[in-house]
């Protein structure tokens, strides 16, 4: 088991290298790519755009920008120069607290719904409709009645996250097994009590599955929201260095959402494994 | 008004219709009896009969068709802390402990205990069904039938009126099943507990009941004896089967099993039968003038555990 952990480390980091080495290898300055007399010039004038706009950026150039960016993650020079830990914080802040009102909203909710078979069959149309609406295709609703742009940001989120946790709690709730139910019963538990003690762990597995994957979608999301409204947040970061076409930023970027993303499934997934009862 | 600590009177049941419309025939209707104080009853019938339901109607769960059950004086019209049960799937809460299953119910039923001392009280239960080790286990590491002891435990600890047992030991291997029929015995011995329970072990029924319910096949269903087993109280599972009364009953019940039960209801009805007062018999008494008279013409029964389980 141990040795096998081991060779699947090996065969990943193996697989990292050839990756950077092929990337390399692409990236090799060509010769007849060397400018020379008045076309150097020319690119000088142009400021430091010469040697950013010399095709994709080698692996050192990106290497580079991970020193840059990580060794100094909480500065801020004014609205287009943050560190990455400011812009990582602002997206996350926005994240978090869309996610807490979905909490707020979809768990009781859901409770309601998934103890009422009526309820469950008078609310599904609305929920099926709404479900696959991209999240962002509220944003000019949001912006209209909202006013402010962050606010909507956080609309956006609270919108996307809400449909798994709720589909997943009403389920959770309608199949919690009927033995224990009855058991509640036979013992004339009052109902928030049989709620609290018996639904809800019942159901915390379903529940905290439905959460993880909202938790996903919304990380996904976040990034496309914060680039359609700008100001903050680690989309906006990322959409401000393709304007000034710094790929190894974007690149430093998008390394960064994929480990933050992963970190946030592995809390759920922690979590989640706290509630899993066995049978 | 009679002076039964239960009563069954005119029970009837009729499952809802399915998709095509047509009347289900009731599963069983005309169903009358009652259990006294400190009673052991057991009802054996084949599946499909309503033993389950007419359990779950006794336990508040289900509601009948028609009739009523009135235990001490009162119309059961729902579920309630006077009836224990114990399911047949054990139904442990398997985020709780041992213990916090058993205090969970000891807390319903008397909801201003302090933790300690509904811990305490869960303790001793769980002890009575030698359980005392494993109090901080979670159901999923115990064995089939340590959880059904937890189940039993749990319903014991909220001190019912009456214990009602759904099949509770289907799921256990012989041997299990024996050990925690000797405890069951003893609890019920020292605590005079009432109880009703659904087997399909006749054995079982035997070592346990005071008297065994007989229901004809479903549907319609009735009760069609009452069988009461005249063997001494103080039994044990090792000595039952050497009082001379034991495979006179034992016989009886499976011959009804076997041979008499679906002549009693609908097309099939052969025997006249007063629903009402199902007859009482007492097969271990009756025969042994016969059995002293004639040498018996067949082998003596061989001991074999006959388990009727269709």
């Amino acid at each position: 088991m141990r040795s096998e952990a081991l060779k699947a480390a090996f065969i990943s980091v193996l697989l990292f290298l050839i990756f950077i080495a092929a990337w390399h290898m692409a990236t090799l300055p060509k010769e007849s790519a060397t400018l020379a007399g008045a076309n150097a010039e020319y690119a000088a004038l142009m400021g430091k755009g010469a040697e950013k706009s010399g095709g994709f950026p080698p692996p050192a150039e990106v290497g580079r920008a991970f020193v840059t960016y990580l060794s100094d993650p909480f500065y801020d020079r004014g609205p287009n120069d943050k560190g990455i830990a400011i812009q990582l914080g602002h997206s996350l802040g926005r994240v978090g607290l869309g996610f807490l009102l979905a909490v707020l909203v979809a768990v009781p909710l859901g409770f309601t719904i998934g103890m009422s078979p009526l309820l469950t069959r008078a609310l599904d149309p609305f929920i099926q409709v709404l479900k696959p609406v991209s999240p962002l295709a509220w944003m000019p609703l949001a912006l209209y009645t909202l006013k402010d742009s962050s606010v909507s940001g956080v609309f956006v989120i609270f919108i996307c996250s809400i449909w798994p946790m709720l589909i997943n709690t009403a389920f959770g709730v309608a199949s919690v097994r009927r033995d224990w139910l009855n058991v509640a019963r036979t013992l004339e538990v009052r109902p928030l009590r049989k709620a609290l003690l018996v639904i809800l762990p019942a159901a915390a597995p379903t529940i905290l599955t439905g959460m993880r994957i909202s938790m996903g979608i919304a990380w996904l999301v976040i990034v496309a929201a914060e680039m359609l409204v700008g100001g903050t947040g680690i989309g906006y970061f990322v959409w401000n260095e393709w304007n000034n076409l710094a790929l190894p930023n974007v690149i430093f970027a998008i390394t960064m959402i994929g480990v933050v993303g992963m970190l946030l499934d592995m809390v759920f997934g922690r979590l989640q494994r706290l509630v899993t009862y066995r049978e | 008004m009679s002076g039964h600590f239960l009563l069954v009177e005119g029970l009837k049941k009729i499952f809802p219709a399915g998709g095509n419309g047509e009347a289900n025939p009731p599963v069983f209707d005309d169903i009358h009896f009652h259990i006294d104080k400190g009673e052991f009853v057991c009802i054996i019938g084949h599946s499909g009969c309503g033993k389950t339901t007419i359990l779950n109607v006794l336990a508040g769960l289900e509601e009948a068709t028609a009739g009523n059950a009135i235990m001490d004086g009162r119309e059961v019209k729902g579920p309630s802390l006077d009836c224990g049960v114990v399911f047949q799937s054990h139904a442990l809460m398997p985020w709780m402990t041992v213990l916090g299953n058993v205090v969970f119910a000891v807390k319903s039923k008397w909801p201003d205990w302090s933790r300690a001392k509904a811990a305490a009280h869960g303790a001793r239960y769980l002890e009575m069904v030698g359980l005392g080790e494993a109090i901080h286990k979670k159901p999923a590491e115990l064995s089939g039938g340590m959880k059904q002891r937890v189940g039993i435990a749990r319903a014991f600890a909220i001190q019912p009126k009456m214990l009602l047992l759904d099949e509770p030991f289907g799921a256990l291997d012989a041997l299990t099943r024996g050990t925690i029929q000797d405890e069951l015995l003893k609890i019920v011995q020292a605590t005079h507990q009432t109880v009703f329970m659904i087997t399909h072990d006749v054995d079982e029924a035997i070592l346990l009941a005071d008297k065994i319910l007989l229901m004809s096949n479903g549907p319609h269903a009735k009760i069609a004896e009452i069988v009461e087993i005249t063997l001494r109280r103080e039994r044990t599972r090792a000595g039952i089967h050497h009082d001379p009364q034991y495979y006179l009953i034992r016989n009886h019940l499976v011959d009804f099993l076997v041979n008499r039960s679906r002549t009693y209801a609908g097309i099939e009805a052969e025997v006249f039968h007063d629903a009402k007062q199902p007859p009482v018999v007492r097969p271990g008494l009756e025969g042994q003038p016969a059995l002293v008279r004639t040498p018996p013409t067949e082998k003596p029964v061989p001991h074999l555990k006959q388990v009727i389980n269709h």
